[in-house]
């Protein structure tokens, strides 16, 4: 591999990197809808506990201020400053969606660190009329999103970054090599730490890099810095894997007169669902979430959206669950089209047909449940490891829950409810008598105590009052009550349940 | 009246298949959980949400798995008749029950009968007090002062549109 020369890489192969050094902001100031703010704008995140700038806006670069910068300095540089707190699950979002538009340039497109794209542009750019072409749509598409890019093109990805990110242009064919020589250090995609000790040894450029022994360079800095001199040089490949396209579930269909009748919609959308059941097949995979929306003369949308206990793909019995939603669609004065599209979906193997087995009716009828009522509401009990009554046992979303038995314990009541204190019980005996919702009873017999103690660990108010003795309390007048004794900050008398 | 104190019960023979049956009294809750655990399948307890007595499954354990239990809270007393007809037609579980204080009226009990003639479960409503309806039976369920360890039952069979009359003590 040393000193190899770029005959490692493909020859004729050409990389595209796009630098994005205001995304965050700037992707930001658009999604609110007004991009190009001439106010400074940045994004402020946590940084190792500090509040710091993750991204500016180019205003905000031009008043001085840098990512990295805490946010005092930044308010105090610049008092007018404008911040958003920052969303990096929506920035990947942003990335994502950024290397799907950018495949009009090319198909192999990825993502490099520093939010920059990489695009493989091997026998891409003639059809754009030649490279330097292709850099300027490029440069005018991104204007067109208001976003800030610095585009290098080189042979390897390396050189192309590094080119983006420290001297925005074009190295020609054969010449990247020649062109990264004066650059510094830092356009290595290498680790701050590593670039200031490479400087402290006066190794500034990546020419003086390049000249000095192979063996010494990995022993002092690692492989990595290595590998990545090598990739930048074109001595090692480094190919780009686009994002492999997510299989989307969906289907549309244009009608030719506006329809209005629920019987037309429910006969569109068995079509549709066909289709889209068809694809799920294919990649096997089960809907857990289907959307179906109706797009009216008036260009109004009416949607209609059902779940699924569990992952299905059955046309019918998809059918079944929309009908009642489509039912309370409101047509106006017709459905132009119709779209269906499957938002979430499950792995799912494919299994035998035409047998409908006992715990598929329960899926079944979970779902359907689930759709009339909301799937929160349709619910299992879980055991739970805890000797706190209430917490014995955690309630579940029986659609995203498998039944579990329950061990056999001490005995409990049927009917558990929020602690309600005892009418007339103060002393620290078991009251003979004592009244409870509005009625009297009398002790018949009892037996316990059964001492619970709070759990330390969990901060309960009810448990508060520490230490509880628990009895079971048979009435004369029928009813098996579970009652408590607290002792602090008083002793006093609680009922909890109710037995059968 | 058939006094049959001390005898044993079958309850699946009295709460026949493929109706809707009704139970009320303090001992009701005991009642459905002794008839669930007498059958086999999943069962579906319906209760409106927001209730202060809530089912405890530890409570359920000495009759019936809780793992049985699936559990529905609609938001209001039409929504729980809506969907305890809804389960009822489906008939994936052998019984039904619904929690509902304001007994079903003729017609909707009717409904539930249907509901249940289709799917051939069974429907077991909790009520608070009788109102004249289609049920099938209806039982008055209570307990009695007994012994700690064995707690005691007395059922009264108070309507059975095909049979007698009766009243256990169960155990």
């Amino acid at each position: 591999m040393a000193g190899s020369g770029p005959s490692a890489t493909r020859p004729g192969r050409r990389v595209l990197a796009i630098a994005l050094p205001h995304l965050a902001a700037e992707a930001r100031l658009r999604h609110e809808g007004n991009p190009g703010l001439p106010a400074p704008f940045a994004i402020a995140g946590a940084v190792k506990n500090a509040l710091c700038l993750v991204s500016v806006s180019p205003a905000a670069q031009a008043a001085g201020l840098h990512p990295g910068q805490t946010l005092a300095d930044a308010r105090a540089i610049c008092p007018d400053l404008i911040t958003r707190p920052a969303r990096p699950e929506r920035h990947q979002v942003t990335l994502r969606a950024l290397a799907r538009w950018a495949e009009q340039f090319s198909p192999l497109v990825g993502l490099d660190r520093d939010d920059t794209l990489v695009l493989d542009i091997s026998g891409c750019a003639h059809l754009f009329g030649g490279e330097a072409a292709l850099c300027a749509q490029v440069a005018a598409a991104c204007a067109g999103l208001n976003l800030t890019a610095r585009i290098g093109l080189a042979d390897t990805r390396g050189g192309a970054w590094a080119l983006a990110h420290l001297a925005p242009g074009i190295a020609p064919a054969g010449q990247t090599r020649r062109v990264l020589e004066d650059m510094p250090v830092g356009a290595l995609r290498i680790e701050a730490a590593t670039v200031e000790a490479l400087s402290a040894l006066g190794l500034a450029t990546i020419g003086a890099l390049a000249r000095i022994a192979r063996g010494q360079l990995a022993r002092r800095f690692g492989l990595q810095t290595l590998k990545r001199l090598d990739q930048a040089l074109g001595a090692e490949p480094e190919p780009i894997s686009p994002d492999r396209a997510r299989p989307h579930f969906a289907a549309r269909l244009s009608l030719p007169e506006p329809i209005g009748l629920t019987r037309d919609v429910m006969a569109g959308l068995e079509r549709l669902l066909e289709r889209v059941c068809a694809d799920l097949a294919r990649e096997y995979q089960g809907a857990r979430h289907l959307r179906l929306t109706a797009t009216r003369v008036d260009s109004r949308d009416e949607s209609a959206e059902i779940r699924l206990a569990r992952p299905g793909r059955d046309p019918m019995r998809l059918r079944a669950l929309f009908e009642r939603k489509v039912g309370e669609m409101d047509a106006g004065f017709g459905i132009d089209s119709l779209r269906l599209v499957a938002l979430e979906t499950e792995p799912l193997k494919p299994s035998q047909t035409g047998r409908e087995s006992k715990s598929e009716r329960v899926h079944d009828l979970i779902s359907r449940l689930g759709n009339r009522i909301g799937f929160e509401n349709v619910t299992r009990f879980q055991p739970n490891d805890s000797h706190i009554p209430e917490r014995a046992f955690t309630i579940a979303a029986a659609a995203w829950s498998e039944p579990q038995s329950f061990p056999a314990g001490r005995q409990r009541p049927l009917t558990l409810f929020a602690p309600e204190p005892l009418g007339d019980g103060q002393g620290r005996d078991l009251p003979r008598r004592f009244l409870w919702r509005a009625q009297r009873f009398h002790v018949h017999s009892a037996t316990g105590p059964e001492r619970i103690a709070p759990e330390w660990w969990w901060d309960d108010p009810a448990w508060r009052t520490g230490l509880r003795d628990y009895w079971w309390v048979q009435t004369a007048e029928g009813p098996r009550l579970w009652l408590y004794r607290t002792h602090h900050p008083q002793v006093a008398w609680w009922v909890q349940g109710l037995g059968d | 009246m058939l006094d049959m104190s001390g005898h044993s019960i079958d309850l699946t023979q009295w709460l026949t298949q493929a109706r809707v049956h009704e139970a009320m009294g303090p001992g009701a809750r005991s009642f459905a959980a002794r008839l669930a655990g007498q059958l086999e399948g999943p069962v579906l307890w319906l209760t409106q949400a927001g209730g202060r007595d809530r089912l405890c499954p530890q409570g359920l354990v000495p009759h019936l798995d809780p793992a049985r239990v699936i559990l529905a809270h609609p938001p209001d007393r039409l929504g729980l008749l809506q969907a305890m007809e809804e389960v009822l037609r489906s008939g994936a579980a052998p019984l039904a029950v619904a929690e509902v204080a304001h007994a079903p009226d003729l017609t909707e009990s009717r409904r539930l009968q249907l509901a249940a003639a289709t799917g051939k479960g069974r429907g077991l409503c909790l009520i608070g007090e009788a109102r004249t309806n289609a049920a099938e039976t209806r039982w008055t369920c209570a307990p009695l002062p007994g012994e700690q360890e064995s707690p005691r039952q007395k059922w009264v069979l108070v309507k059975n549109k095909r049979g007698t009359l009766g009243q256990w003590e169960v155990a």
